[in-house]
């Protein structure tokens, strides 16, 4: 017991002493997530919006009123120039061209129906997605409007034989924020655990200083426990640290029990610690176990689901993750967080992470060798 | 000129020999590809729903059976309580329940209208609004058919004509090719130059080097050559899965496509070489690469989330992200085929910031020579 704690009093001098190493533990990947966060929106504002207004009748004008009523378009322009649209669609300066075509008010009276044309900038298939939902919805509520306005016998709900009424839970002002602080939490806390302990032992073997380590009575699951506390602590006081500035500045709620997220956090962070001290363990240089922990974080961060949600993955990369610890966090911290989940929601998360922790230090127990 | 070869092969030796590491290199983008195109994607496929069914009547199943057969939903749970709503939301599986009204079918014929709900599991926002609309949008074609083919009303009805200009399909690939490409090649050079050269530092090998007749510029240029080929490759690979795999267009002269390309690489090692003049070791070195680059590379560049939506201050700060400028050029070459007159601006600002980048480097470079 002794021992360990002068392994860890070591490791621990090591750490606070490094001076350009300490803030960048501590400060920097917190002042990613204060600024970050606010990067990470799949809200749509400011859609620039081009008219190309060929009818220019009271109807088509009422139509153009209600998008620039709307808070998500920004009226670039508008003229009857479609090629001038075209011109700024390319040079990413409109995200769509509304046109209404010559006669459109005169059809819609007569013929009782008329169409216009949304031309969307897709590259970004997603945001084209959604445009088009918004515009398509603006433009039917508008139809809904004429519909009554026009046919003054109907009433109102007779042309509405079903109505969709929606409830958003958990999050209804739909604040996209309270998602991605806690999943870039878990990133943050992930990268600094991994990383640190992937360097620590590769380090001390570049250095030389491992083999005086290795002549020491030191026993092998003394030196292990030895190295790893210091980073499972940093990263729990980062995490902490975090949701604590996310719950200030973000208004991140926290609805289950935090004890439930922090006993989870440390099983999760044994796999991490495991996995780190085996590639440590097998690489020979810092730049090839710094190549292959990136590579593994880089393939788990994607797959986790922390942009996009893990049930519209394929089926087999929901496989996949099965091996993967973060997409265990990443859906465990939300749940607690978002939804006040408890235990009995998360059980088999749980006991598949126990597991996983186990085989992950049993490798890398068995990997290290006290001979150089 | 020849000690400087010789150096240079030096480097590549040093590479070469580390397999490991260039299984990763050549891996990393190939992976990341690969994953990008086949998993990480909004679209809405299969979405578990359950359906809480409170009427049981002949219009609430056809319903049911027209949102499930869209083939973007799936029915996963039938409640039959209040209570079991919130259980269902907490266990997480399933983000949507529709909630249909008692004597559905009834006030549809009589009063009208008869409402159905959507409960929805916001805590992913974004996902959240998406099946909203996806469902609304179902249950009023469904609606409007009821007037229009039932009841034979007519109204004002206006047409909507969408097209998808660029990319008719709305596929992924046109946003991940160009962001997969800035992420690697930033990644990939900035971090290899930076550590390689911290490395020579701390293990005292620099000082070897600087006695050495070689010119300071020729070490660090012999150092970063290597790099440059490796990651040019890289980029390579990443375009032609793109190109092979995800159809992704090339409509734009290859030649520039390359040459820009190029560009980019020397600006990611003047900036790996500045990081290594400024960090006293490879830790160092390695988490001033991995958090000053690769979350702002991947999320402030417009390559996940556009830049035009986020708050000022953010889209102030993108202007110093060199990858949004490159992700700029590639999909104006690659998508929409312009020429250069397009882009000259973009390519102005990564000539910029090479220098800059080169510039503080070598005056750091000479302060350690004394």
């Amino acid at each position: 017991m002794k021992t360990i704690f002068f392994i860890l009093q070591k490791e621990f001098i090591q750490i606070l002493r490094n001076r350009t190493m300490l803030p960048m533990i501590i400060i920097l990947p917190l002042a990613q997530l204060l600024i970050l966060v606010n990067a990470a929106t799949f809200d749509m504002k400011n859609i620039d919006l081009y008219v190309a207004d060929k009818d220019l009748s009271a109807t088509s004008r009422q139509l153009v009123t209600k998008f620039e009523a709307s808070p998500f378009y920004n009226l670039e322009k508008r003229s009857f120039n479609l090629e001038e649209g075209h011109d700024l669609l390319l040079r990413d300066e409109a995200d769509l061209i509304l046109t209404i075509p010559q006669g459109f008010e005169h059809e819609l009276r007569t013929e009782h129906q008329a169409s216009v044309q949304l031309l969307i900038n897709a590259i970004n298939g997603n945001a084209a997605g959604l445009i088009q939902a918004y515009s398509s919805r603006i433009i039917s509520e508008y139809n809904q409007h004429i519909l009554v306005e026009w046919a003054p016998g109907q009433s109102q709900n007779a042309s509405r034989p079903v109505e969709v009424v929606y409830s958003y839970w958990y999050n209804p002002e739909m604040n996209y924020k309270i998602y991605m602080v806690p999943g870039i939490l878990v990133i943050l806390a992930t990268i600094i655990s991994l990383f640190l302990t992937a360097m620590n032992i590769v380090r001390e073997k570049e250095m030389g200083t491992i083999e005086q380590i290795n002549v020491t009575p030191i026993r092998k699951h003394q030196f292990i426990i030895g190295k790893l506390l210091p980073f499972l602590i940093i990263a729990l006081f980062e995490l902490a640290f975090g949701l604590l500035l996310g719950r200030l500045i973000f208004d991140v709620p926290i609805v289950g029990s935090l004890a439930l997220l922090f006993g989870f956090t440390v099983v999760y962070l044994l796999v991490i610690l495991g996995f780190g001290l085996f590639l440590s363990v097998i690489s020979e240089s810092q730049q090839q176990v710094m190549f292959v922990t990136f590579f593994f974080m880089l393939v788990f961060i994607l797959m986790s689901g922390i942009f996009t949600p893990t049930e519209s993955m394929p089926e087999w990369a929901n496989r996949v993750n099965v091996i993967n610890p973060i997409a265990y966090l990443m859906k465990v911290i939300r749940m607690i967080l978002l939804k006040g989940s408890g235990f009995l929601d998360i059980w088999k998360e749980f006991y598949s992470l126990c597991i996983y922790a186990l085989l992950s230090l049993s490798l890398a127990v068995w990997r290290y060798r006290k001979t150089a | 000129m020849k000690r400087f070869w010789g150096f240079v092969r030096k480097e590549f030796i040093h590479i070469f020999r580390d397999k490991r590491t260039l299984l990763i290199l050549f891996g990393m983008p190939v992976a990341q590809v690969l994953i990008f195109g086949y998993v990480v994607t909004n679209e809405i496929k299969e979405a578990r729903v359950a359906v809480y069914d409170k009427s049981k009547d002949a219009i609430t199943r056809e319903l049911t059976d027209k949102i499930v057969s869209s083939g973007y939903f799936k029915l996963a749970k039938r409640i039959e309580n209040d209570r079991q709503i919130e259980q269902t939301f907490r266990e997480g599986e399933i983000k949507e329940i529709l909630v249909f009204e008692p004597r559905f079918a009834e006030k549809l014929q009589n009063e009208r209208p008869a409402k159905v709900q959507i409960l929805l599991d916001a805590t992913d926002a974004n996902m959240a609004n998406l099946l909203q609309s996806y469902t609304s949008g179902i249950i009023s074609d469904y609606s409007g058919n009821i007037r229009v083919e039932q009841e034979k009303l007519p109204g004002p009805v206006i047409r909507i004509h969408s097209r998808m200009l660029f990319n008719n399909e709305l596929k992924g690939v046109y946003m991940f090719v160009p962001g997969t490409m800035a992420l690697i090649l930033m990644l990939v050079t900035a971090m290899m130059t930076s550590i390689s050269i911290t490395r020579e530092k701390e293990t005292g090998t620099m000082e070897v080097l600087l006695v050495s007749p070689l010119k300071s510029m020729q070490i660090i240029a012999g150092k970063v050559m290597p790099y440059v080929s490796l990651a040019f490759l890289n980029g390579v690979v990443i375009l032609a899965l793109g190109y092979l795999v995800f159809d992704m267009p090339v409509h734009g002269n290859i030649l520039l496509l390359l040459g820009e390309t190029l560009l980019y690489i020397v600006m990611a090692l003047s900036l790996g070489i500045f990081i290594s003049t400024v960090s006293p070791n490879q830790q160092v070195a390695m988490f001033v690469s991995m958090f000053a680059l690769l979350l702002p590379t991947m999320l402030l560049s417009g390559f996940i989330f556009p830049v035009e939506n986020m708050p000022w201050p953010l889209q102030w700060l993108s202007t110093i992200i060199p990858a949004k400028y490159f992700i700029i050029l590639i999909k104006n070459i690659m998508i929409k085929g312009t020429g250069f007159l397009f882009i000259w601006k973009e390519t102005l600002v990564l000539l910029l910031m090479t220098l800059v980048f080169l510039g503080l480097s070598i005056k750091n470079f000479k302060v350690r020579l004394e």
